[in-house]
């Protein structure tokens, strides 16, 4: 076991094109870091940097205090699990697990006791001697982590090693993982493009964009104080809403209402940020409620306003009320276009405004599709950045 | 539909019987003659009238076929193992490293395998003299290796092309140097490849007649297409077309052999289950 520290790490290939940029990042003993977001952002190549499979460019990689930079895969005593599972066909499932083991000589009792006690944790048992193609996809999963577990690395490297089976089962093998990680407590770097993976399994979470490093962070430090749009728009399910907002006289203008902001708000900005500033507010969809559900002494904390709801949704424990609203200007921000492309370039369309709004109201809420509610918005929960760079004004540094 | 089907089954029935008849009868004319008497083997029957064994007893009984006979089993294993050797190693350099000159490499190794081989024998004859591979193994070795290689590299590479490259990162990963990632998780997984590029190439040099022809003098290397051209009788009075049908015969029965032993071997679909299908 040990830990792995990235110093200015570069990724330059050779027309110049850097795919990781200075990335510095420090992964405890036994941590369970994700590496996350949206696909070309270079999570990959950085975990093929850790791993051996590419050469770093510039700066340094120790892992347990060595410098490893030049040394090969075999030779840097970590395992990967892909995502592809690249189970080897020939071989049976307990013939894939003990590849490496009989590739370091071990001998022969060793090789079978390490094998059975990976199969024991991975529920293996039946299939040992069953080949790759005879094996369901959550099988061929587990054969891949168990091909990991039985060499007992110094680290595991998980290169979106969920994302081929299907949400039912990723949920589950979700746990799995997650339950196998705290049990062995072997340092594990997790790629992956899915935000729920990188809250749920992550001790802390790295989130990356066009080769840098946006924040690294406990899940719920990236949820609650963001850095930057990006990283605030990225983490979390449905998304934070962003619309264009001014703060003037402590009275920040959104387009349904003015909030007169709270203490705590203006503290954490700390900064004069009056005047016609061009500010993107953002309010997760959580910070908003049906006015009517919110108790007396809450309802100080914030404003309410009237809205017409385009769509309601019912998920049981939560609603999920879309409103429209109207702006009288467009954001123009890099890192929104960056979110937008993430989520396949489609944005959702309103009919009552020009952008659209998603508020979690409580299900005990009257609020029906084409009905008009009043909604109350939570001031002390709200989120400012700078249009033109992204940078969260909100965000408290540690 | 359903009045079709019979018709179907008659009319390819019929299709596979003629082109098997069309491909076996020359197969089957030589078999017959083989079995032959001296008396008979002009009646021009199609079964023989008086079957006999003495043409291979006379094939087998002068020591020159059954030398020849050695020869081209020990020129063809050893042209097809080395082939094999350097063509796998090449054909995996070609799909895996990115290296100037890799296209140069396989249309060069192309252009040689359109060779006229008739335009280098001259030459090889020549050369084989004055350095003292005329008459031996290697001076008919080599020259099947530069028909069989460029082939060899071709149907390799098309093989390991199709092999995940996650495999071998993978094997790295398990600790792997490089050639044991080879010959334990590709080479395996390439396997149908291997045998096919392997029986082509020792087929090609089982066949050859005209290196060998040109190339050899004597029992030392003559194989034994070239044997059986040569082959005159036992005694000079005796026609010795039984004979040689019966050399012919024996000449097809390696080859038999290989392919049925191999073609068991050449199964497609061995990479499924890798990855995610």
């Amino acid at each position: 076991m040990a830990d792995i520290v990235l110093d200015e790490v570069v990724k330059r290939y050779p027309d110049g094109f850097e795919a990781v940029k200075n990335l510095n990042l420090e992964i405890a003993d036994g941590e369970f870091m994700i590496l996350v977001g949206p696909s070309g952002c270079g999570k990959s190549t950085a975990l093929n940097m850790i791993a051996g499979l590419e050469d770093i460019s510039d700066g340094e990689l120790r892992i347990g205090g060595e410098v490893v930079n030049t040394k090969a895969p075999r030779d840097r005593d970590i395992a990967m699990v892909f995502q592809s599972y690249a189970l080897y066909p020939h071989m049976t499932v307990r013939e894939n697990m003990a590849f490496a083991l009989k590739i370091a000589k071990a001998p022969k009792e060793e090789v079978d006791r390490k094998v059975a006690e990976a199969a024991e944790i991975l529920d293996l048992n039946q299939h040992l001697e069953r080949k790759p193609a005879n094996l369901s996809g959550g099988q061929r999963q587990r054969v891949a982590m168990g091909r990991a577990i039985v060499r007992n690395p110094k680290a595991f490297l998980m290169d979106e090693p969920l994302s081929n089976l299907d949400a039912k089962l990723r949920v589950q093998m979700r746990a799995e993982v997650g339950r196998i990680q705290k049990r062995l407590n072997t340092t594990t770097v997790y790629v992956t493009h899915d935000q729920t993976e990188a809250m749920t399994l992550g001790d802390r979470v790295a989130v990356m964009l066009s080769g840098v490093l946006q924040q690294v962070g406990s899940p719920m430090d990236l949820y609650n104080n963001p850095t930057n749009l990006f990283v605030a728009g990225f983490i979390g399910s449905p998304g934070m809403n962003f619309m264009p907002a001014t703060i003037e006289d402590g009275v920040a203008h959104l387009p349904m209402v003015d909030v007169r902001l709270p203490q705590n708000v203006l503290e954490r900005m700390g900064r004069d940020i009056n005047g016609g500033r061009k500010l993107v507010a953002g309010v997760r969809p959580e910070d908003f409620e049906d006015a009517t559900k919110v108790d007396r002494d809450r309802r100080d904390h914030g404003t309410t306003f009237q809205t017409r709801l385009d769509l309601v949704e019912a998920m049981g424990a939560e609603y999920y009320a879309h409103f429209g609203v109207a702006v009288d200007r467009q954001l123009r921000s890099a890192d929104l276009s960056e979110l937008r492309e993430d989520l396949g370039g489609v944005e959702e369309q309103s009919d009552t405004g020009d952008i659209v709004v998603v508020a979690r109201l409580n299900p005990e809420s009257d609020a029906r599709t084409g009905g008009t509610a009043e909604v109350w918005i939570d001031a002390t929960k709200l989120h400012f950045f700078d249009e033109g760079s992204g940078e969260a004004l909100t965000h408290v540094r540690h | 539909m359903e009045d079709t089907a019979p018709k179907r089954k008659v009319l390819w029935t019929l299709a596979v019987f003629v082109v098997l008849v069309y491909a076996l009868i020359p197969v089957i004319w030589i078999l017959s003659l083989s079995f032959k008497t001296p008396e008979t083997i002009g009646d021009g029957r199609f079964l023989p009238s008086e079957w006999t064994l003495n043409n291979y007893d006379a094939v087998f009984n002068t020591g020159f076929f059954t030398s020849a006979l050695r020869n081209s089993i020990g020129i063809a294993l050893i042209a097809t193992l080395i082939s094999l050797a350097f063509a796998s190693m090449a054909a995996y350099a070609i799909t895996r490293l990115d290296f100037r000159g890799k296209s140069a490499i396989l249309a060069g190794s192309l252009a040689i395998s359109m060779f006229p081989a008739i335009s280098i024998v001259g030459g090889l004859f020549d050369l084989w003299r004055r350095i003292g591979l005329y008459d031996t193994w290697l001076g008919l070795i080599l020259p099947y290796l530069s028909f069989s290689l460029p082939i060899s590299i071709y149907i390799l590479s098309a093989f390991f092309r199709e092999i995940p490259w996650d495999l071998e990162k993978a094997a790295q990963m398990d600790g792997a140097t490089p050639m044991q990632a080879f010959r334990r998780v590709i080479l395996p997984l390439a396997m149908p490849g291997v045998f096919t590029a392997g029986i082509l190439t020792f087929i090609g040099a089982w066949n050859d007649f005209l290196f060998a022809n040109v190339l050899t003098s004597t029992d030392a290397s003559r194989t034994a297409p070239v044997a059986l051209a040569f082959f005159r009788g036992a005694s000079q009075f005796q026609d010795p077309s039984g004979a040689i049908a019966a050399g012919a015969v024996v000449v097809t029965v390696p080859i038999l052999i290989m392919v049925l032993i191999f073609q068991r071997r050449i199964v497609s679909g061995l990479t499924a289950g890798a990855v995610k299908g």
